[in-house]
């Protein structure tokens, strides 16, 4: 194509990019929250059995190194909190191999940011407050809704998510002409979850408005940290616009052994699934050895927040250069 | 027949599914956050025309299936089967009722049209976007009604039945859009 070299946003979106950035780093500057920057290179990726990661060489003679894209700033940035930097928050780059699609592009930003001393709760309130001041202008949204996994899983499916019922979840997915999801998932409760949330559940959250969905089941998690109350859920959110992830939080957790345990976990799991080896980011356990403050931290991603701007159907139309005219 | 992965399902691409030939309509990658990746694939089965939605997870692949598009003229009816040929190596195939479907009422002798072959038998026939008819039966309208208002039923030669404006005349030829089976226009000898 002769045009392949524009982008494929318009001017004016470069402009409103811009000025999301800007309304950001006042939000979060009138809270004296610092903004960070950390490295978008790294001796180690996340150990998360779905992600894939890019790799690089570091290459100074004799001497070659495999480094990580980041997948996302959050072991950087929890090592920066571990060290006694006090609330922080970045704007900045993250990658994920084989993600491209309506709502993903393999390089994307990110507006990650963590709360010393705020519970979950709390840090859904200034979610709230941050989507308000993001929104003012461009779009009404209605009132901000709160539900818990359970609850709006039950509402659109009559499942308990927190309790796996091999037959009943097979029942379910026949009936609702979905019959392969039984053999894409098998016995395995979390998939399942997956698969029924992201088809039947998700396209409902937050008609014109922001939904967050908390406590996710234990089993859907890897850095946040069980409930107190009921050890069946995590104190982890996640937000919606008209049925599109936004982001996702916790409630951080902060026990290095456990941390340890679950990253040993999701070795195996990629091992088992034949996933690209990674090693485990040994800077952050002792990071959290050491002591992480208690704090809720959560990521969202802009790309997709200013296609829910401009109401935009890829995100293609929000990147100056998608993958495929980087 | 090669093998192919939920990332290279592009609108188009014909594939093996539960034994029957499809061709994929559109693929979407739906992936949370933080958990497992799928596509979720609106898919035409080429036998039947239904189209199904069906979610696979990411990296799984499905066998290609040898369908292609063929240009042939379509030659007769035996009464069991339609016969067509290739114009340019004069190779002949014939079709049954059930492959043509729909298409039959749209077929005149000689007419070009595109046949779907799948391991080189046919699968289904389309007829061209646009084909001209002649009229063998509809009631004597008004002349002078240019209107087009109303209409009236005509009968084609090849038994397929078209709503006409009122000034058209049996034993006239038409253009008729087989996508929409509506009249275009009157056709001039």
């Amino acid at each position: 194509m002769l045009d392949e070299w524009q982008p494929t946003c318009s001017i004016d979106i470069l402009r409103l990019r811009a000025q999301v950035f800007n309304d950001i780093r006042r939000f979060f500057s009138a809270r004296a929250v610092l903004e960070v920057e950390t490295p978008l290179l790294g001796y180690s990726g996340g150990t998360d059995p779905q992600l894939d990661f890019f790799t690089t060489d570091f290459c100074s003679p004799p001497l070659q190194h495999t480094l990580f894209l980041q997948t996302s700033p959050e072991f950087a940035m929890k090592r920066l909190l571990a060290a006694g930097s006090g609330s922080i928050y970045q704007i900045g780059k993250a990658f994920r191999n084989g993600e491209s699609g309506r709502f993903h592009n393999p390089e994307f930003t990110l507006l990650e940011w963590y709360r010393v001393g705020f519970t979950l709760p709390q840090l859904m309130d200034e979610i709230a407050e941050l989507m308000a001041v993001l929104f003012e202008g461009h779009r009404a949204l209605r009132p901000t809704q709160r539900c818990s996994y359970q609850g709006i899983f039950q509402r659109y499916t009559g499942l308990n998510p927190l309790e796996f019922s091999y037959q009943d979840y097979c029942a379910y997915a026949q009936k609702n002409n979905m019959p392969e999801a039984v053999g894409i998932c098998g016995t395995d409760h979390g998939l399942w979850l997956d698969f029924i949330f992201s088809h039947n559940v998700q396209p409902h959250l937050g008609e014109n408005a922001v939904c967050m969905v908390y406590h996710y089941p234990a089993c859907q998690s890897s850095l946040a940290r069980i409930n107190e109350c009921n050890p069946l859920v995590t104190d982890r959110v996640e937000i919606f616009i008209d049925g599109i992830e936004l982001g996702n939080g916790y409630y951080e957790l902060l026990d290095a052994k456990e941390q340890g345990r679950r990253f040993d976990e999701e070795i195996a799991v990629r091992q088992q699934r034949k996933r690209p080896v990674t090693v485990k980011d040994k800077h952050l356990v002792a990071a959290l050895e050491a002591g992480l403050p208690e704090c809720s931290g959560m990521a969202i991603g802009l790309d997709r927040l200013l296609m829910l701007l401009t109401n935009s159907a890829t995100i293609n139309e929000v990147l100056n250069f998608p993958i495929h005219r980087a | 027949m090669a093998s192919y992965s939920t990332n290279e399902f592009k609108a188009g691409l014909k594939v093996m599914l539960d034994n029957d030939p499809c061709a994929i309509i559109e693929n979407e990658f739906v992936k949370p956050g933080k958990g497992q990746a799928f596509n979720r694939v609106k898919i035409r089965n080429l036998k039947t025309g239904r189209v199904i939605e069906r979610t696979f997870k990411s990296g799984d692949s499905l066998e290609g299936a040898d369908v292609v598009d063929v240009a042939m003229q379509y030659l007769y009816s035996d009464g069991e089967f339609r016969h067509f040929m290739v114009p340019d190596t004069f190779e002949q195939y014939q079709c049954d009722e059930k492959a043509i479907g729909d298409t039959s009422k749209w077929l005149k002798d000689q007419d070009s049209c595109t046949v779907t072959l799948w391991n080189d038998a046919p699968l289904a026939v389309s007829p061209p976007n646009f084909v001209e008819l002649a009229i063998v039966e509809t009631d004597p309208g008004i002349r002078g009604d240019t209107s087009g208002g109303g209409g009236k039923p005509a009968v084609l030669e090849t038994g397929a039945v078209v709503r006409v404006p009122l000034f058209v005349q049996q034993g006239e030829v038409i253009k008729v859009d087989t996508r929409t089976g509506e009249y275009i226009s009157r056709v001039k000898e």
